[in-house]
Formats: C-alpha cells, structure tokens, sequence
C-alpha cells in the first residue's frame, strides 16, 4: 500500500494484523511511543490525515492512501519556522518529567478545538501521565509560561527548562526502545518469554522441538542454559543487603508469570508462536498467598531449598528478614498512658505503572564487550550484577540508559538484563526484550502489600508516651527489596516523633504471590499511613486538633531521632522547616473554600506529616566528570540517570552557579557505565543530593583550576581571578575560557552524612451521603526541601507524587485470583489518576537552607507520596465519622459505612470557621 | 497492538461477497477492542468498511444506525426537535471510558457486539428500544430486540455466522421524555451503574438498567410507579446475582446504586410529567 508520513511517501506491505503504530516504528518514527499496546494510555497518538487517533488500535492496513502525522511532523503542519504552537506551549509551561507520554500528550492537545480546551478532563481521557499530575500539562495547553531566564552563576533557585525539552516534544528525545535494527544492532532479535501458569511447580520436562522448528525461531532458552549462580533482581549498593534466591532460569517455578523459558527469534510474532509451540510438564505443588499463613508451621515453603548463603532469615518460615527493636520500655510507656489507640492498618498491592516498561537491548560490541541499552535507575549496580552473574570482568559489560520513562522505584531492579545478556552469549545477534503492558502488570514487581499495627500511648494533655509498631510485609515469591523496604519503613515513620518508649516487631514474609519490590516511599508509604491514621484516631480520642497533637510530639530541630534503634549516626537535621509546614497547611485548610454544595455531601478536612532521610543508610556513592572543552564550553559526565526526575536540570544549575557561566554552557553526559567510574543509582531520592553534591565538588575543582590557569596566564594570583561567563578576569584583563581548554575535575560523593526532609498534606473532601463518592476538594502540600534549586520542577515533583499517592488512596490495587495470578492487568482494570481524577494541589516551600546537602537542597521526588493516603482518610473521617484502615478508599464499600442519617455530622463546607474536633470527637465511637 | 495470527484480510464490497465469519475469523469493525488484546485465535479479519453502510438514516419511522456507524458520528447526530430523548445519545457517547480520538474508530454495533454490562451504545439502544438487524448465515436476515442481544459480558445474541447489521430506534421511543443517571467509581470512569428512565405521553413508564448488571433490565410502569413500587419491581426483577461484580463496583453498591438513581429518574420525570 501507499501511504504518507509527515510529507514523506512510503510504498509498505503491512502485515494483516498488523498495527499503525508498529510500522511507523518500523519506519523510524519513533516518536511514536508504546505506552500500553491497548488503547489506553494515548502515547502512540498520531494524526491521519489530521485527526489524532491511537495508532496502537489503528490497523495498518487502513492507512493506505492517508497522510499520517507523528510528533516529528506536527511542526511542518503549521506555516512559518520553529515549533508547532503546541510544542512550544509544551516547552514553555514544562509540561512533561520523563517525557515519555508527552508526544502523544501533544499530538492530543494540537487537535483539541476550544470547547475539548475548556473541558480538559473529558478531552484528555486518553492520556495518562504517571510524572506530572497534570498541572503543568493544564498549563501548557492553557498557555501558561513556567520558565525563567538564566543569570550566569545564579541559575540556582531559577525554574530553568530541561535540557532535554526540545527533544521530548519532537519527539527527537531517544528512549530505550528507540532505535533502528542497523549498525551494530544489524539482525536484532526479539525475545518473548514463556510465563508459569501456576503459583507453585516444578518442571518437570521442556520439549523444544516445536519451538524450534517455528520458522524464524534462532534459540530457546531454558534452565539448563541459565547459571546456576543465585542473585537477586533487586539493585542495592551493597549485594549482601538482599537475599540471593533468583536463577536466570530456574526449575522450580514460585508464582504465576515466573519466567519458564525465552524464545529469541527474527520476529516477535515468531517468538509468540515459539513460546506457543514450547511444551512444558509440570508437577504442581501446593502454595500459599497470605503473609500470615505463610509463617504457620508447615505451610508451603517457597525457598525451602535454600542455605544460609542466600541470607534468607529463616527459608523454614518463609521468613525474608526480622526486625526487633526499639527504645526505653513501651510497656512501661502504655501504663504511664492516659489514653491508648490501637489499630491495624492494611496497604494494598500496587504498581508503578511508569509509562515505558521494563526493557533492554542486548549486544556484543566492535571489541565484543556485552552491551546492554536499557530502561534502568542503577546502570552500574546492574553493569557489576552482569558481570557477577555470568563470570565477567566488569570491563567487559557495558551498561547505559538513554532518557528513561519513569520509574518510580520499579527500575532498582535487574527484571530484563539478565536474560537479555544470556541470549546474546547465547546466540551471539542482538537480543530486544521489551515487556507488554500487561508484563508490566502481572509479572514485574510492586509496591510490598503491608500489615501495620500501631499502638500509641498518650497522657490526657497529649504527650506520647509509647508507641509501638508490627510489620507484616508479603514479599512475594522473591526477597527483592524485602530487607530495606522493611528496615526503612519501620523508621522515619516514627523517628518523627518524640517518645520515650518505641519498639517495632516487622517480618518480611515470602508467598507465592509475584514479587513485591522497590516502590516510591520504600515502605514508608505503608508505615505512613498507618501512623498517621493512628494519630488521628488518638487526636479524636483526646479531643486535640491533628495539627496540635503533631506538634505537641514531632521532633524539634534538636531532637535525637529514634525508632528500631537509636538514630542512625550518620543522620542529622541538617534543616528544620516542619513547624513551617504545619503552619502553612492548617492555615490553608483554616482559609475559606470554594463552593457551598447540595447538602447530600458531607464535607471534612485531614492532615498527615512525614518525614524522609535524605539519602539511603550506608553508602551512596557518585560520580562526575566536569570538562572544559575545546570551544570554552563544558561536559559534564555523571552517572545519574534521568527518568524525569529533573536531575539532568539541577546539575547544570548546580554546575553553572559553582563555576559563574549560563547553563546553556554545560552540555550533560549520564547513565552509561563508560563515562565515569561508579554510581549507585538513581534511587532513594539521591538525584540531586548525592550525585548533585557530586556535581557540586567537581565544579568546585574545575572553577579552582580554571582561576588557576587563568592566573598563570593573567601573572596574577588566583585569588584575582574570577570566572564570567565566558572568560576568566582580573581587574581588566581576561583570558578566553577556550583558551584555557582542555581542564578537567572529578568530583565524587559518598552519599553520607544524611539530613531530613519533612511533607505535610493537608485535604478537604466531601464524601456523598448516598453514594458513597469521595471528592476532593482542597488540596494542599508543604514540603521542607531545604534550598530549592528549581523550583518549578521541584514543585512538579510534589504535584505528581502527590497524584500518584491519589492513585493508591482512592483508585488502584493489584487484584489476585485466589490462585496467585493477577486479574488486572491493564491500564482499563487497574485505573491510575487519569486528568479528570487529580486536584490542584497548593504547594508550598519551607524556607529553609540544609547544611548537608549541596548548596542547601535536601531530597524531594519519594517524599511527597508518603502523607497523602492518611491525611484523605483523616478527612474522609472528618467528613462522616467512619475510619477507613484500608485503601484503596472507594464508593463501592464507603456507601455501606456511612450513618443513614447524617444530620449530626452534616456542617456546611467551609463557612470560615474552623470546625472543632472536640465535637466531632465527642460524636464518635 | 500487532495480531500477529492473523495472516488474512477480507474485505467485502457486497453481501455477495460477505462469506458468513467461521472459526478463526473476527469481524473488524472499528478495531479498537480487537487491536486492544491479544487475539491468538483469530486468523482472518473481516472488514467491514468497503460494505459502505450508510451510517445514520433518520426517517419517520425513527433512526437506523448500522453497526459500522461510529460513536463520534453517532455524537454528532442532529436530531429532530420533538425526539426530546435524543439527547440520550451524547449522555451515552460521554459515558464511555474511551475519549473522543476513540469515538472516531469505535463502532456502536462493536460496541454492542462486545456486549460488556458497561457498553453505552447498549444502554442507549436497550433504553430506546431499539431492534438489532441481523444477517444470517443463509444469506437472510432476522431482528431482535436489543434489549435481548447482550446476554452477559462477551455473550451476545448472535449465532455462528451471523453479523450485526444495524440497530433501529423507533421513532415512539425517541419522542418521549427521557432522564439519564450513571455512577463510576472514579470520576470519568467506566460505569458502574448506569440508569435510563423514558416516559411517553401516555404516560408509560420504562426503567433500564444497565451496567450495573451482567445484561440489561428493563422494567415498564403503566402509568409512573410510586417509589415502593419502584423499589419493589427492581429487587423482583434483578436478583443479587445479576448484578455484575468486578473491578468497577461491588454488586451490592451497584444494587444500592441502581435503586438511588432509579428513585432520582422516577422523581425527576414525575415532575416533569404534562
């Protein structure tokens, strides 16, 4: 058939079930995205012949005589040069993190007449983004204008654009799957895998002869190929702090979607019929799904084979990890009590669902190093995992990202590389494996499903007198992250208050359930939710306001800092902005609201405060590079990968404010094991206050011995010397940068000590009498993220955590069958914040300058998540006086709770007065 | 997403050339339910485009809508001024999940076809008493209520080598007075009870409901019920069962939903009566 893309005539043969949105790929239109392959999220949106559809529905066939549009060619489509209006919006408002939904964001919002503009909700249900919680994306398309000018050696504090923003929206920007099967990467195959259908089996036989005899099929791979070398998929500075109970392959499958072999053929549809064609026996073995009846005596044990040199804490209970700790005496603390709460809090299971899923590309290279591209936030731990894992030097594996999209905890994992590394020893081609939607869903990992207990003490003036709290984590059928996600979340959660008396009992429990690994919060979300839920019942119970119960007991700027142990030594509170947090919040929530509603609608505010370290416990290490080059601009290296974070912003302001030139001077490098020596990760919130302090020094170092240099060339000592712009002078003399060319420093940074950063979130809702619907009304988020180094994007960070944590609060969970197998797999059964579903949020910056971090900033991309969950369920309570323990908070269960007669409770919605707990308290129970 | 089974494409011009669909095939109207999952049984594709069924036909009988006709067409229908319950049809089209770049390729006999408790083409249809058009696999043809076609999620009323060829609406029915409730359990998401109320001149009562059971329910009051009966009618005619349990609502909410909104539909067309 004939058919045209942005202006440009192809002759093309579809295949007959082929897609739109393959063939522009395979045309080299990458700027068409998949998000979900289902129609769902709007990533592949295109125009034909002017009206955006989603390509990944469209049939390709029915192209044939149309002129197709992608982001590439939006631009040509309006007269004059430059950007499309759109994309300038887009660049001007910043209204994209990791980008990867922008261009179909874009081609949707070009195509919208003025009355879709004036109803954004319903014209942009087609389009999901997980990063921004669409604010900035309401600006764009409103025309709003977010970004500063730069001031040479002042960028800090400015809302800078991103470096990357002209390529993301002309979809110039290169994401791991964003690459043509040429070069090195001439004859790539594609690897699809064959998936456990039962939680709990042994296989027994592999029959491969029908696979192989598949047309197109190059190889299978099975465990007799896989090492047997046990490793885990979670990626951490340290190997020894998971446990090591994964196989590449392994013969004994332990939840549904376990991989049980791979097929690498020519194409990916002969790589389906080749895992169609495998034919598998197995011996199945009974299961368990429940965290608590994991650890009864006798239940199916699901690393019963392993020894002590997997560091499972007990394989015969199913035990991961153990957590036993605490401070002074909590028994004495509940009898010294006046009052006691108690309650069990329940967090669900969910998914990052980061709009690019898990994938890499895998090759040998011109030296026949294995090179893997891929869609990681720790490039280097899994470089050194590789290497670990298949006997190799670590010179020989080279390991790097392109722009990634999204991530969210969900990429501190090795889910992709190790089996994409094994096929190309295996056959020697490049290797693509890039997961479906659906993969990403059922078989990847998620957010650990929590059991909190908390029990608090308190005298009648509302002094904490003990506070104890149990954990009971399912780590699923591996151990991925099971250890720290549990030591983390037994601590900042209650290392915020200060009690004399704290003990934490937490397990981290296997179950034939797919694994739960690292998820935004690391566990604090769970943690958080329960205590800051259980404060508010003790507030209720007490007849206190939320707000001055938290400031009653919270941590003051001198306070030690307590939970399992005593405060960790090397974290410190390097700034205190939470009383300004709480301040601002309940000031906020005091102010008067909007509208009055129809009076079915019972209106209530909530609260929660959390507290964050600022860096991951023992070690976080990082790297940069920084160049003056030939030309007097500069390059700087840094291992730290983008994934929308802002990161890649933040060190060329940091950079440019340390060295005094604008920050178009800087041209940035990162992720790609090749170009610095080591880095742990984009996780744990390090982004900017590890590898940006790493920045930092090695600015510092460059500016040195550029002043020096410049010295000896001006006969002056350095202390004359000052760099500007695009020279360095003394008095009025100068010397050209370039003339100084080449200069080069390295900064590094060990990730310790530590600070705190602080979050409060403050709700007004309004829950229907009738049906059981929950609106929000207000929104409001104080964050204490020390200094501010761009405030724009440090603001979209709040905004999208806070949206994602909605997702979790009010929409998303992970359903199981009873059997182990996910039955929600797609973005049209497991629902994330679509823009219809996100509030604005006010949000607001302490003003505070850390003494840890670099220039002042502390961490803020994890942190916002972590209050939202119990400060809805405060409000939700505040609203009709029933308390929901377990999210996600919906119509469907809330409706059958609520008093059939609501007079006591109803109270018209923000009338200006605050309302009094003390009534409300009085009415409960 | 690719479907990569499929190995053929038909593509009729006529009904002579319209070979009944067998095993392996899978009609293709607009594409946007089959392309959004894997589909390993279906080899062929029948596309349905080149038939060139005009899309709406108003007449003084009512609207004849083919299957092909898509939603964003649908939604653009300019209806006579006395079918008062035409307004029925853009509630309807706003109810889907789906935003509007879907509305031009989804198709309403797709729609019916897929025959999923939240399919609004079906609460439209079912509430507007409309008759479903079949072809048969003998080269005949034979209608239905379709109020009967959708018999459960993904169970529809037609028989090996049928297809659905159009759904008319009668003109009675788009003359009366109508009233539109629906409930999500997220703002804009799918429906978890949907409920369209009709009343005629006469003064004939008709309830639907839709998407909060497995099929829809109609129930008919000659003349309007009070609000007992109402709720009596409904727990008579909807057992617990019947109402749909998934992701999208609870049944017992869907339950307490459907009587909510039926009240509020009874209420607001009681008052409206004369």
């Amino acid at each position: 058939m004939t058919f045209r893309v942005n202006g440009v005539s192809y002759e093309v043969a579809p295949r007959p079930g082929q897609c739109l949105r393959t063939l522009l790929r395979e045309l080299g239109w990458f700027g068409v995205k998949k998000g979900c392959d289902a129609g769902d999220c709007g990533a592949c949106t295109v125009h034909v012949d002017g009206r955006p559809v989603h390509s990944c529905l469209f049939p390709a066939f029915r192209a044939e005589g149309h002129c197709v549009t992608t982001i590439e060619g939006l631009a040509e489509t309006v007269e004059g040069p430059g950007l499309h209006p759109m994309q300038q919006a887009f660049l001007e408002a910043q209204g994209f993190q990791c980008g990867f939904c922008t261009a179909g964001m874009v081609m949707t919002a070009a195509a919208l007449d003025q009355a879709q503009k004036h109803d954004l909700p319903a014209a942009l249900k087609g389009n999901l983004c997980r990063c921004t919680g669409y604010r900035a994306i309401a600006d764009a398309i409103e025309g709003q204008c977010a970004v500063e000018p730069d001031a040479a050696g002042a960028s800090v504090g400015r809302s800078l654009p991103a470096p990357a923003g002209p390529a993301i929206v002309t979809g110039a920007a290169r994401y791991t799957m964003d690459v043509a099967p040429a070069g090195e990467l001439a004859g790539l195959t594609h690897m699809k895998i064959l998936r456990s259908p039962h939680a709990h089996a042994r296989i027994l036989r592999i029959d491969t002869a029908a696979a192989l005899a598949v047309p197109g099929v190059v190889a299978v791979l099975t465990h007799e190929d896989a090492p047997a070398r046990l490793f885990s998929t979670a990626r951490h500075h340290h190997v020894t702090d998971d446990v090591d109970d994964t196989r590449v392959l392994d013969t004994l499958l332990r939840h549904v979607g376990q991989r049980v072999a791979a097929v690498i053929a020519e194409t990916e549809a002969a790589a389906e019929a080749g895992c169609a064609a495998l034919r598998v026996d197995y011996e199945l073995l009974p299961a368990v799904f429940d965290a608590e009846a994991a650890m009864i005596p006798g239940a199916p044990l699901v690393h019963g084979d392993k020894g002590p040199e997997s560091r499972i804490a007990d394989p015969a209970r199913n035990l991961v990890a153990e957590l036993q700790g605490g401070v002074g005496d909590v028994e004495a603390g509940f009898a010294a009590a006046d009052v006691v709460h108690e309650a069990t809090y329940t967090s669900q299971r969910v998914q990052h669902a980061h709009l690019e899923t898990h994938g890499a590309i895998g090759w040998r290279d011109g030296e026949g190093r294995l090179v893997i591209r891929t869609s990681s936030q720790t490039p280097f731990l899994t470089r050194d995992a590789l290497a670990t894992l298949y006997d190799l030097p670590r010179a020989a594996v080279r390991v790097f990202t392109e722009r990634v999209g999204g991530g969210f905890g969900g990429k501190q994992e090795m889910l992709t590389e190790d089996i994409v590394a094994l096929a190309v020893m295996k056959t020697g081609r490049p290797v693509k494996l890039e997961y479906t939607r659906a993969e990403q869903f059922a078989f990847s990992t998620s957010r650990h499903p929590m059991r909190v207990g908390v029990k608090l003490g308190a005298t009648r003036e509302g002094r904490l007198t003990a506070l104890a709290l149990t954990m009971l984590l399912d780590t699923g059928a591996y151990g991925n992250h099971g250890p720290g996600v549990m030591y983390h979340g037994a601590g900042e959660c209650i290392a915020l208050y200060r009690c004399p008396n704290k003990k934490v009992a937490a397990r981290a429990v296997y179950t034939h359930s797919l694994p739960s690994g690292a998820f935004r919060g690391y566990g604090l979300s769970q943690t958080i939710f329960a205590v800051e839920s259980a404060m508010d019942e003790l507030a209720r119970k007490l007849g206190l306001d939320p707000f001055a119960l938290r400031r009653l007991n919270v941590i003051g700027p001198q306070d030690e800092m307590t939970s399992a142990g005593g405060g960790a030594h090397d974290v410190e509170i390097g700034s205190y902005g939470l009383d300004q947090c709480l301040d601002w919040v309940e000031k906020a929530l005091d102010a008067p609201g909007r509208e009055a509603l129809p009076e079915d609608w019972l209106v209530g505010r909530g609260m929660a405060a959390a507290m964050i370290d600022t860096i991951p416990p023992r070690g976080h290490v990082a790297q940069t590079r920084l160049m003056l080059a030939e030309g007097g601009g500069f390059e700087l290296l840094t291992g730290t990968a983008e994934f929308g974070n802002g990161t890649t912003t933040v060190h060329r302001q940091i950079a440019a404010t340390v060295l005094g030139v604008p920050v178009d001077r800087l041209h940035v490098r990162q992720s790609d094991t090749d170009i610095v020596a080591h880095d742990t990760g984009a996780y744990g919130s390090t982004g900017t206050v590890v590898a940006g302090e790493a920045t930092r020094r090695a600015a510092e170092r460059l500016a040195a011995a550029i002043r020096e240099a410049g010295a000896a060339r001006l006969r002056v000592s350095p202390a004359e010397c000052r760099i500007e712009a695009d020279a360095v002078r003394a008095g009025a003399d100068a010397v050209p940068l370039a003339a100084l060319a080449p200069l080069e420093a390295t900064g590094d940074a060990g990730g310790s000590p530590r600070s705190v950063a602080f979050n409060v979130q403050g709700f007004e809702v309004a829950v229907h009498r009738r049906y059981g619907e929950i609106r929000i009304l207000r929104s409001f988020h104080a964050a204490d993220a020390g200094t501010v180094i761009n405030p724009m994007q440090c603001r979209g960070q709040v905004e999208g955590g806070v949206a994602q944590a909605i997702g979790a609060a009010l929409y998303e969970e992970l359903t199981l069958d009873g059997q182990g197998a996910v039955t929600n797999a797609s973005f049209r059964s497991y629902h994330i914040p679509a823009f219809a579903d996100v509030p604005h949020t006010q949000v607001f910056f302490a003003r505070t300058q850390d003494r840890v971090g670099p220039l002042g900033a502390k961490s803020m991309s994890e942190s916002p998540y972590n209050p939202v969950a119990p400060a809805l369920a405060n409000a939700i309570f505040d609203a009709t006086g029933v308390r929901l323990r377990a999210p996600p908070f919906k119509a469907d269960t809330l409706y059958a709770l609520l008093p059939a007669d609501d007079g006591r409770r109803f109270h018209a919605p923000s009338s200006g007065e605050p309302e009094s707990p003390l009534e409300n308290a009085a009415n409960e129970d | 997403m690719d479907l990569n089974s499929v190995t053929a494409i038909v593509r009729p011009r006529a009904r002579s050339e319209f070979a009944p669909p067998g095993a392996g095939d899978a009609i293709l109207g607009g594409g946007t339910w089959l392309f959004s999952e894997p589909q390993p049984g279906v080899r062929r594709l029948i596309d349905l485009t080149d038939l060139n069924w005009p899309p709406l036909q108003a007449s003084a009988s009512g609207l004849s809508i083919a299957a092909t006709c898509t939603v964003e067409r649908l939604y653009g229908f300019d209806p006579p001024p006395d079918w008062r319950a035409a307004s029925l049809i853009a509630a309807c089209c706003r109810s889907f999940l789906a935003s509007f770049k879907i509305w031009s390729m989804a198709t309403v006999g797709g729609n019916l076809c897929l025959a999923l408790p939240a399919g609004p083409m079906i609460s439209l249809c079912a509430a507007l008493e409309g008759t479903c058009v079949i072809w048969r696999a003998d080269g005949g043809e034979r209608r239905m209520p379709a109020i009967d076609f959708a018999r459960g999620p993904l169970d529809n009323a037609l028989e090996p080598g049928e297809v659905l060829r159009a759904i008319e609406l009668p003109v009675e029915a788009l003359r009366r007075q109508a009233a539109f409730r629906r409930a999500s359990l997220t703002p804009l998401g799918r429906s978890g009870v949907l409920v369209i109320g009709t009343r005629a001149p006469d003064g004939r009562f008709a309830l639907t409901v839709t998407a909060a059971t497995r099929r829809p329910v109609q129930l008919r009051f000659e003349p309007m019920p009070g609000a007992r009966l109402l709720a009596d009618r409904l727990a008579t005619a909807i057992p617990d069962a019947l109402y749909h349990d998934d992701i999208h609502g609870r049944p017992d909410w869907r339950r307490h939903m459907t009587r909510e909104l039926a009240e509020e539909i009874r209420d607001e067309l009681a008052e409206g009566a004369g």
